[in-house]
């Protein structure tokens, strides 16, 4: 069996254990190659039914417009149930990257949300597309991650997982999360999406698009609601995308890839993590930790 | 990293490392990933960063802190929890499970060793073997890994020397001949400058193995996956509509095709497979590893917790079984105590009814307890409050391997590894015959027993049970030879070589010697029974005293030059797989009643030793 197809057969299992286990599971769905791997294998993993689950977004509002309209066209495409929240409350008090700065943003509009959602659907297990290679501190992430009250993840909680055998018992007000695709790397994700033909958003790929460089970094001008500072215009580059989130705090990277023949062989000689176009875990070592403490992904 | 290449036949190695705190383990993976060209440049920065603030020189890049996970560990200086590492070569890709060494951490090593299928064990060349080296080899045994490289690091701080490297690789090899690997490999480095890491090492030409990264390419972990048979625990029953009903599930051992008969345990009912259905399409036949939907043939009440099997080989459904208890809960465990237990995809409540004896994991000696405390390893008996299919954990991990998970808390408090069924049929009273075993016994002036002689094929069994049976009946006894080839053309000619088979093997083998002493013979087996556990189990089977182990001890090396069936020619040759001694394990015996070395004598005085045990013991007159 080839790695990847090994991969697979893991990521199914988990996936199926995850089905019969829980009451109320949900499919987290950030539209990003990594939810869209998870969604392939969710296919796969009950065909010829349809996953037994529904996919929650939590929409931001600043998502890249290209990928609320993949989304939407996937939903379609697969006959999945999609729930969509947004920290409305949040909203109407004008939180935003620009005015409130990364931190709140990625607080309000991502982490509060995401509690919000998982306490208004009742979800007793939430599948999501992280992976261990993302981050140090994800390298000692369960499969099944243990939340107690209020989300939270205690290091001192977590469960030993001897074989495959997950303990997924838990009480009333008590949730896992589920990592399905923890023993992926990037690499092995643009391979299985290449092998398997899976649709991904098009900013992965290289493409002229209006940028800024700000802090060094290539932002995308997605939309009107991006200031811009006097004297300052977008610029159209080639670039593209490793990893998506809302676009004020997605570095571009510059790259003339425009298939996946060519985003594999980028990646194989890739030189910088792609967390580094993420800009929540740059400044202090463990401020992921921290974030997932708090209930952040 | 050009060097990678996107074949799809790269296979995955899962592989565990362990090591004492400083023998160079995080090193050793930092150096692992720096030399694959894993370490990504703001990574790369990062670390130098911390590694000058921890060091106070500029120019010092530490490479374990690559691999340091949790702040908490960062602040302690040490590892504590398992992390999990990836990286890549042109042949295969890597999951590595980095485990700590301290004691109080067994939990954690055990929880990497049983999903890896190779471990590295950290020597740290100036220091040599080390009491938790010794722990974590048991630990890794014990876990059911197989193959283990013994990497003598820091050889930069002994010179170099050849002399270091062969004492300590010679006194690993002595130490783990009580364990139960099949292959060691011993790799001196230099982790820090990469000395035979990736590259021959200029410092040391004395050594020509493999280099630390080509080895780990290259091991065959599959070897011993001969002739299983076919497993797949259900999951999840697939019912889109009415017109189909499949068990979704993941094969864990064998391989089935459509067409074949299957038993769905623990019902027992028989079914033929209709349909392996995949995302891609039907498939005619679906191997071990491999995630299916199976469709029926027939209507059967099957849900998540039935295992769908062979016909030839069904699970055990024993409710009662002997099991390696590894627990892993602060406040210690006694007989008595119930949990609910996950074994594949069925749970059901359990119970320990008796802790035989805990186990030294340094040495892997027997104590006797009354409870375990955490991050102990105890042989328990374990009662199910209903059936669940299982194997033993030596013929399938995910078949004999559970958790337990405390009814309140829900914690995993346990691990457990199955060892053998307890047979219940004890309770069953006998019908009193009036002609009993003393009766026939005392007619033949002997008391019944049975030799049991084990040992390599070719160690000379059968040579010594024919001589040792022409003395007895020369005095008058009565007596009867089970030799291991003559069953095996009748009561066992159903059977193969797989563990499984074997084991069959050997209950038979046990049930008709027990027989045999009833109807009062002296009976001599000779039987390679290369499985200490059933080899116990065969005592248990027979009346105390009855059960006399004697070992045939002859050396590999003695046997294959013997060699008289030209088996092991036909076995390193690859004709024949599971061949004890070349790539199936053979256990031997702790506490034989007798053990003979037959390289210091004739067959005929080693025949003659045991006749004279036989008469000291009392065994000739009634
Ligand atoms: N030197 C020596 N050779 C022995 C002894 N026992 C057996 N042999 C030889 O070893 C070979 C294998 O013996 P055999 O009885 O066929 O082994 P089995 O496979 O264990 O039944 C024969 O050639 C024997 O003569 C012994 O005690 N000493």
């Amino acid at each position: 069996m080839d790695h990847l197809s090994n991969l697979e057969a893991e990521s199914i299992y988990i996936l199926r254990e995850v089905a019969a286990s829980f009451e109320r599971p949900i499919m987290m769905y950030s539209i990003g190659k990594d939810s869209s791997v998870l969604l392939h294998l969710a296919q796969k993993a009950f065909f010829p039914s349809l996953p037994p689950f529904p996919i929650l977004h939590i929409d931001t509002s600043w998502k890249f417009r290209e990928m609320i309209a993949f989304r939407d066209q996937r939903v379609a495409e697969t006959g999945m149930k999609l729930l969509v929240h947004r920290n409305e409350d949040a909203l109407a008090r004008g939180v935003s990257v620009f005015s409130h700065g990364s931190g709140v943003h990625t607080d309000e509009l991502k982490t509060v949300a995401l509690r919000q959602a998982l306490d208004h659907y009742k979800v007793d297990c939430a599948i999501g597309g992280a992976r261990r290679d993302e981050e140090r501190s994800r390298a000692k992430e369960r499969i099944m991650s243990f939340r107690g009250q209020h989300h939270r993840w205690d290091p001192k909680r977590q469960r030993p997982e001897l074989w495959q055998t997950f303990n997924t018992r838990i009480t009333p007000g008590e949730s896992v999360r589920a990592f399905p695709i923890s023993n992926w790397t990037e690499l092995d994700i643009w391979q299985y999406i290449k092998r398997e033909a899976i649709p991904v958003v098009p900013l992965y790929f290289a493409k002229l698009r209006p940028t800024v460089i700000r802090d060094g970094q290539i932002l995308m001008v997605d939309d009107e609601r991006f200031p811009l500072a006097p004297g300052e215009t977008p610029e159209m580059r080639m670039v593209r995308f490793r990893t998506l989130g809302c676009y004020p705090l997605t570095a571009a990277i510059e790259s003339t890839a425009s298939t996946i023949t060519e985003v594999v062989q980028e990646t194989l000689s890739a030189r910088t993590s792609e967390r580094a176009g993420r800009i929540i875990d740059y400044d202090k070592p463990g401020s992921m930790e921290q974030k997932k403490i708090e209930g952040y992904f | 990293m050009s060097h990678v290449t996107l074949d799809s036949e790269r296979t995955l190695l899962r592989f565990l490392t362990c090591g004492s705190v400083d023998d160079g383990k995080s090193t050793l993976i930092g150096r692992l990933l720096y030399d694959a060209q894993l370490i990504y440049e703001d990574q790369l920065l990062g670390i130098s960063k911390e590694s000058q603030r921890k060091l106070g020189d500029a120019a010092a890049l530490d490479l374990s802190l690559l691999v340091d996970g949790l702040q908490a560990e960062r602040e302690q200086g040490i590892t504590i929890d398992v992390a999990y590492r990836f990286f890549s070569t042109a042949k295969r890709r890597f999951i590595v499970a980095d485990t700590p060494g301290h004691e109080q951490y067994t939990r954690n090593m055990a929880t990497g060793a049983s999903t890896a299928e190779l471990a590295v064990l950290l020597v740290d060349a100036r220091k040599g073997l080390l009491v938790q080296t010794h722990r974590h080899s048991c630990i890794a045994s014990l876990l059911g890994i197989r193959h283990v490289v013994l990497a003598v690091n820091k050889m930069d701080l002994v010179e170099f020397s050849e002399d270091v490297f062969r004492t300590i690789e010679a006194q690993y090899r002595e130490f783990a001949k009580k364990l139960h690997f099949t292959s060691i490999t011993a790799i001196p480095l230099s982790a820090l400058n990469g000395d035979n890491v990736f590259r021959h090492s200029p410092n040391m030409p004395w050594y020509q193995g493999s280099t630390f990264m080509t080895f780990l390419e290259d091991v065959n972990v599959n070897a011993d996956a001969y002739e299983e048979p076919f497993r797949m625990p259900v999951q999840w029953v697939n019912r889109p509509h009415q017109d189909f009903r499949g068990f979704s599930g993941t094969v864990v051992g064998g391989s089935i095709n459509v067409g074949d008969a299957i038993s769905i345990q623990p019902m027992g009912t028989n079914a033929v497979v209709a349909r392996i259905v995949q995302f891609t399409g039907d498939k005619s036949v679906a191997h071990r590893g491999e995630a299916v939907t199976i469709v029926l043939d027939r209507e059967v009440d099957v849900s998540r917790g039935a295992v769908l099997c062979g016909t030839a080989h069904g699970t055990s459904n024993a409710s009662r079984v002997e099991a390696h208890i590894l627990w892993m809960h602060e406040t210690a465990v006694q007989p008595g105590r119930q949990f609910l237990c996950k074994l594949g995809t069925s749970t059901v409540p359990a119970v320990i009814t008796k802790i035989t004896h805990k186990i030294d994991v340094n040495t892997m000696s027997a104590t006797h307890t009354d409870q375990l405390e955490m991050n102990e390893i105890g042989v328990c008996v374990v009662q199910f409050e209903s059936p669940i299919p299982h194997d033993l954990y030596s013929a399938n991990r995910h078949m004999g391997g559970f958790i337990f998970i405390d009814r309140i808390s829900n914690e995993t408090v346990a691990a457990g590894m199955i060892l053998s069924d307890v047979s219940q049929s004890r309770n069953i009273t006998w019908q009193q015959l009036d002609v009993d075993k003393s009766t026939r016994a005392a007619l033949k002036n002997q008391k019944p027993c049975v030799l049991w002689l084990t040992g390599l094929s070719g160690a000379g069994k059968s040579t010594i049970a024919n001589l040792v049976e022409r003395a007895l009946t020369a005095e008058g006894k009565h007596t009867y030879i089970l030799d291991g080839d003559n069953i095996r053309h009748g009561l066992s000619s159903d059977l193969g070589f797989a563990a499984t088979d074997r084991i069959e093997n050997i209950r038979r083998v046990s049930e008709v010697s027990r027989l045999l002493t009833d109807a009062g013979m002296i009976v001599i087996v000779s039987l390679i029974s290369p499985f200490q556990s059933e080899r116990e189990r065969a005592r248990r089977t027979l009346v105390e005293g009855e059960f006399i182990e004697i070992f045939i001890d002859t050396p590999l090396e003695e046997c294959e030059r013997r060699d008289p069936k030209g088996l092991y020619r036909r076995a390193r040759a690859g004709e024949i797989r599971g061949m004890t001694g070349i790539d199936a394990p053979y256990e031997a015996p702790r506490n034989p009643e007798l053990h003979i070395q037959t390289v210091q004598h004739t067959p005929e005085s080693s025949a003659l030793m045991i006749v004279e045990w036989l008469r000291d013991h009392g065994y000739l007159q009634a």
